[in-house]
């Protein structure tokens, strides 16, 4: 049965209030009828009117009180309505909730999921469009989940918050719309073995043993590449693609044995190319496989500027499949 | 009514002479970092959180913090291990002086940082219906960070049983109260309809008998209340950084609460004050040596204990 991304996150986080009634559910705008600035808890105010709380806008507090709260032992899921604004928490993020477990001692249980819809392709202009999750990439004791099309978003929110850890939890906007799960027959996607968080999705256009070239990627930017992999089938260029769903962590493994195979390597985010998630992969992949890379490991991301509102603008600073495309061909020659 | 100023007293008496001890020994090189003491403040810490019931009830507070946490725990131990970097220390050396946390204590050190923690806290126990009251720790410099507003907006909004205490010593580390806020700070919570007292808080009797009452109406409506303690900080903000003058800080001596409960209490309990005094003394220094000689950290075994993430992190 096929299902959106919308409405595996709808289904995980109706499971989620079910199965324990202390979990909380905060936000801004978030109660029906409205239901969230992108509908990801419609219906869920209604069915447990007393756990599902709309706040003020007040980034700063919701997120420390949400941690406050998950302290004492109510988990709570918090929404920030455009990650952009994860800014104005980053304080309680990075000088509170992710200090409290080392700081205080691993006793101390935290079950806290603040979700962030990120990303651009909307025409959103400046920001409401950046994947500012790049922000806390390498902050320890914060997970980052960024489930793509070729995971199960609902089920990894279920996980993020069982781990009784801090996690910010990254859902391009673009994503919510897509099938999760599905692709078409040229496809053939292959879950981790290994269920627990960090594990990378594995996705091959091809059959048999040898990619060309592999593909790493996260988040928004697997639906370009998904895009990339269907038409390099009649390009008869192999491709496996790579997508880790917690950015710190980068169990790498996987990614790797792919990687050794083609020997070729494009890494892909929508983030600012530079300083950027693909810097810390290359920086793993060179060190892992120095010797074994037939070509320079190339890098696609932003453009290092604003993001337009204009539609062409906008198409033209962020990656895009011609732009991954053309490096695909380049690293192939 | 004398023995019951006498335990206020000491506990008072226990926060001072630990935190000279702490400098003393920054003073000779044997602590890292530094401290920030509440000399002068006792009263606040003593007759605010002295009333609070540790089994059920939540102190958050800042990075001035120590008072808060001995008048909770009563831990000189834990607490000189901890500032002298420990594994014995409550919060085995990692958190060092503004970052504790034991129990129901917690504690860090950036501005207004804590006062949404403190809120979720209240609002967890008023969901799990425990009774517990949260009170939260602040200073008049705090008055400066936004989500101060954020948090007493929200907690007015959704009654959380939350005390806000701010213990206004004058000084945000050297600029001076006037200085920096427009406006009566004691209305600063009564404008989100959170009902608002004002103490002496030079004057330990007087904080107790009203911080009880206080309490005990947070414990009892549900809803936030917010006390101003108006106190003076009659040492240094870190270590020794004072640009005070002398003739400034004698101006205040008067304030100094010690000495306005000892007057007190000694008419009729000379003897025993003095007594207890050695007690404190003595037990001080007992902390000191114990510290000195506890079992040194290695860095493998922080990684596992403290954090308990030794082999993710090796």
């Amino acid at each position: 049965m096929t299902r959106t991304y919308l409405q595996s996150l709808q289904q995980g986080l109706g499971r989620i209030m079910e199965a324990d009634p202390a979990v909380h559910v905060i936000g801004e705008d978030i109660v029906d009828p409205y239901g969230g600035a992108f509908k990801v808890t419609k219906g869920l105010s209604t069915s447990y009117p007393d756990r599902v709380w709309s706040t003020p806008i007040s980034e700063g507090s919701i997120v420390g009180l949400s941690a406050g709260m998950a302290c004492r032992g109510v988990p709570v899921i918090v929404e920030i309505m455009f990650g952009d604004f994860v800014t104005l928490c980053a304080d309680q993020v990075v000088n509170h909730i992710s200090k409290f477990q080392a700081m205080y001692g691993a006793g101390l249980e935290m079950p806290l999921v603040i979700r962030a819809p990120m990303g651009g392709g909307r025409g959103y202009g400046p920001t409401h469009s950046q994947s500012l999750e790049r922000l806390f990439f390498g902050l320890p004791h914060l997970q980052i989940v960024a489930p793509c099309q070729f995971h199960d978003p609902g089920k990894e929110l279920e996980r993020a918050l069982a781990t009784k850890k801090p996690t910010l939890f990254i859902e391009h906007k673009l994503l919510y719309p897509a099938d999760v799960g599905e692709a078409s027959s040229n496809l053939s996607i292959s879950p981790p073995t290994d269920a627990s968080i960090g594990a990378a999705t594995m996705v091959r256009n091809f059959s048999g043993t040898t990619p060309d070239i592999t593909i790493v990627a996260y988040g928004g930017a697997a639906l370009l590449v998904q895009t990339v992999l269907e038409r390099m089938v009649a390009e008869e260029v192999k491709v496996a693609a790579c997508f880790p769903i917690d950015l710190q962590l980068l169990d790498m493994d996987r990614v790797l044995e792919e990687c050794r195979a083609s020997r070729r390597v494009l890494v892909v985010e929508e983030g600012w190319r530079s300083f950027g998630w693909g810097s810390e992969v290359v920086a793993v992949l060179q060190e892992a496989l120095w010797h074994e890379l037939e070509a320079p490991v190339r890098r696609v991301g932003a453009a290092p500027t604003v993001i337009p509102a204009a539609r062409e603008m906008e198409k033209a600073m962020l990656p895009s499949v011609e732009s991954i495309e053309q490096a695909l061909i380049e690293t192939l020659s | 009514m004398f023995d019951s100023e006498l335990a206020l007293y000491l506990k008072m008496y226990t926060i001072r002479r630990t935190e000279e001890t702490l400098l003393s020994l920054i003073g000779q090189g044997r602590i890292a970092g530094t401290v920030h003491t509440c000399l002068g403040q006792e009263a606040c810490a003593a007759g605010v959180v002295g009333v609070l019931n540790p089994a059920r009830d939540i102190v958050v507070s800042n990075h001035r913090n120590h008072g808060h946490f001995l008048a909770f725990t009563d831990d000189v131990e834990g607490l000189v291990a901890e500032v002298m970097g420990r594994r014995t220390g409550v919060g085995k050396g990692v958190g060092g002086s503004q970052h504790l946390h034991a129990k129901n204590f917690f504690s860090s050190g950036v501005q207004g940082g804590m006062m949404p923690f403190a809120l979720g806290m209240a609002l967890a126990e008023k969901v799990n219906a425990t009774g517990g009251v949260t009170t939260v720790m602040i200073g008049d410099g705090t008055f400066g960070e936004g989500v101060v507003y954020e948090s007493m907006n929200i907690a007015a909004k959704w009654e959380a049983p939350l005390l806000i205490a701010v213990e206004a010593n004058g000084f945000a580390q050297s600029t001076p109260t006037d200085v920096q806020h427009a406006g009566d700070l004691s209305s600063r919570a009564s404008t989100f309809g959170i009902p608002s007292t004002v103490v002496d808080g030079n004057d330990v009797l007087a904080v107790h008998e009203i911080a009880a009452s206080i309490v005990d109406e947070v414990r009892t409506t549900q809803t936030p209340r917010f006390l101003l303690l108006n106190t003076y900080r009659l040492g240094p903000h870190s270590k020794g950084d004072d640009e005070r003058t002398a003739a400034e800080l004698e101006a205040h001596s008067g304030a100094d609460p010690l000495r306005r409960s000892r007057d007190r209490i000694a008419i009729e309990l000379e003897e025993q004050v003095a007594l207890s005094e050695r007690a404190v003394d003595d037990r001080i220094e007992h902390a000191v040596e114990a510290a000195e000689h506890a079992e040194p950290w290695s860095y493998g075994s922080f990684l596992r204990e403290a954090t308990g993430l030794g082999e993710a992190v090796e």
